[in-house]
């Protein structure tokens, strides 16, 4: 891979992926105290312990028995994180990682176009899952301005990046409506949700993957 | 601040080989985190699997023994469970009548038993479920996650556990523990913050003069803090709030539940206050159930929960248990 940003005709490999998964599993684990903190503001303090736990349990895996294509290693992923998190955390993100998994099907390279297609559906499975909308101050408002930014011409792992930074941080004027935060009602303003904060630390660990 | 733990990161998996060392009658997978009683599947009954995140003991390990629960699955610290305890109790525990889920009414547990159910259903387990949402503190259902699985939890575990032992098939099992949550309310509050050996400090502030009124069991917060009030005020408001949402026209099963750190010496004392509050209401108490029983780690305060019972629910109630947790009868 190039030192560069990657145009949209690079091609992604199941090394990328391996890099992809092991880089949000440092990044993840780098803030786990600040998770913790923005979930013990409106939630019940585990959000970083938690998912801490489920990305080196990812970061094992992959290690122990690395896939053969994208798909495959998004799937392996996919279950660690269901099968270690618990709480909504651990069935959303790996339904999230799972669903993308299965779109990439079993092809060995696949171009940014197809990551940002398969990560939309992986997202569409999360609003399915979790029951939320855009605005409801859950990770969808950090993942959907990302897989936007990651798709079409002008999409980059750098652009879906800032769009999942500046989801995160738009969270906190929002008023929560799922999950736990949600029995805060008015108390729940001006917190920056801890699960769009993790979801924007796993996508920016793409454009670490990417260098 | 001080706990009794070794590190943060066992207190779950320590707790565990506790309840195995002092409960012979339990098997407990303390590396897959499953309780489950030894002598599963009990031949021709349902079995019912509940769980949930850690931190509300004696729920839901507590209450694994004959007449109530068959396997429970504990998860971290106020964290659910992940679906691969609850498929692997449901498979302990099957005697081919099936197993019903019980389960607290949060979006982790709602979301990781769904998952295991499609789970074990595949491996050939018939799987109902039933959630517990009793908690009338949480007024604005249609923009949260719903009314919270709390105190009802223990009424549903226990009296859908006596009709399973009583032979009852999967569809009365799990009618019986609908009703029963659809007959119960209950309402919390906090007079102290808890703490997660994980954050090593208090979740949440709670100014020393004030109280939460409708605090959940994670220290979610309820209708409104107040300046401290009585024992006396706080059965008034609790009472009220129950009564009116509940309105039951036949006695009730009462529970004054302590939240973990309010000595029973206080809670008998708000039981006194309870009891006066519903009689005042010409609300009859069928039977009351006063300690700790579904906890929020080292939180001061106390819920209460009723449940209307008819003649059927209330033999069931007082049919044997014999569980770490709760026992009479047997």
């Amino acid at each position: 891979m190039s030192s560069s940003e990657p145009a949209v005709d690079d091609v992604l490999d199941t090394p990328f992926f391996l890099r992809w998964l092991t880089a949000a599993a440092a990044a993840v684990s780098r803030e786990a105290a600040r998770l913790t903190d923005l979930d013990s503001a409106i939630g019940d303090a585990d959000h970083g312990t938690n998912m801490q736990r489920g990305f080196a349990a990812v970061a094992e895996a992959l290690e122990k028995e690395p896939p053969g294509s994208p798909g495959a290693t998004l799937i392996l992923a996919g279950r660690q994180l269901i099968s270690k998190v618990g709480g909504a955390s651990g069935p959303l993100y790996g339904t999230l990682l799972r669903r993308a998994g299965k779109a990439l099907g079993d092809a060995e390279q696949i171009t940014p176009q197809q990551l940002a297609d398969a990560l939309r559906a992986g997202v569409d499975a999360v609003a399915q899952l979790g029951g939320a909308a855009p605005g409801d101050k859950t990770m969808l408002d950090a993942l959907l301005p990302a897989v936007e930014a990651l798709g079409g011409d002008a999409g980059s792992f750098a652009a879906a990046s800032e769009a999942a930074e500046k989801g995160a941080l738009a969270t906190v004027p929002m008023l929560a409506r799922k999950g736990r935060a949600s029995y805060l009602g008015e108390r729940s303003v001006g917190h920056q949700d801890p699960g769009a904060t993790s979801s924007a630390l796993i996508i920016g660990a793409l454009t670490e993957a990417a260098r | 601040m001080k706990m009794l733990i070794n590190v943060p990161e066992t207190v779950v998996a320590d707790a565990l080989r506790g309840l195995a060392a002092c409960h012979p009658e339990l098997t407990v997978d303390v590396d897959n985190r499953v309780i489950v009683r030894r002598d599963a599947p009990v031949e021709g009954k349902v079995g019912l699997v509940s769980g949930g995140g850690s931190g509300h003991e004696p729920l839901h390990g507590g209450f694994v023994g004959p007449g109530m629960l068959d396997a429970a699955c504990p998860g971290e610290v106020f964290t659910s469970p992940v679906p691969d305890q609850m498929v692997r109790a449901a498979a302990a525990v099957d005697s081919g009548q099936g197993v019903l889920f019980i389960v607290k009414n949060y979006t982790g547990d709602v979301l990781n038993f769904d998952m295991a159910a499609e789970l074990a259903e595949d491996e050939g387990v018939q799987i109902a479920k039933v959630l517990v949402n009793d908690d009338v503190a949480v007024t604005d259902s249609l923009y949260t996650a719903g009314r919270r699985g709390t105190g009802a939890t223990l009424f549903v575990e226990k009296l859908a556990g006596a009709a399973a032992d009583e032979g009852a098939p999967l569809e009365r099992v799990e009618s019986v523990a609908r009703r029963v949550n659809e007959l119960s309310r209950s309402f919390g509050v906090a007079l102290s913050a808890c703490s997660t050996p994980a954050k090593g400090g208090p979740t949440f502030e709670l100014p020393a003069g004030e109280l939460e009124l409708g605090v959940g069991i994670h220290g979610e917060p309820g209708r409104e803090r107040r300046a401290m009030m009585t024992s006396r005020e706080i059965a008034d408001y609790a009472v009220e709030v129950v009564v009116e949402d509940l309105r039951p026209d036949s006695p009730v099963l009462l529970l004054v539940n302590g939240m973990g750190a309010t000595p029973q010496l206080e809670l008998y004392g708000f039981a006194a206050e309870v009891h006066r509050a519903l009689g005042e209401r010409r609300v009859t108490v069928a039977r009351t159930l006063v300690g700790n029983y579904v906890t929020s780690l080292d939180m001061a305060g106390a819920s209460i929960t009723l449940c209307q019972v008819d003649e059927d629910l209330l033999r069931l109630w007082d049919a044997p248990v014999r569980t770490a947790g709760l026992r009479w009868g047997a």
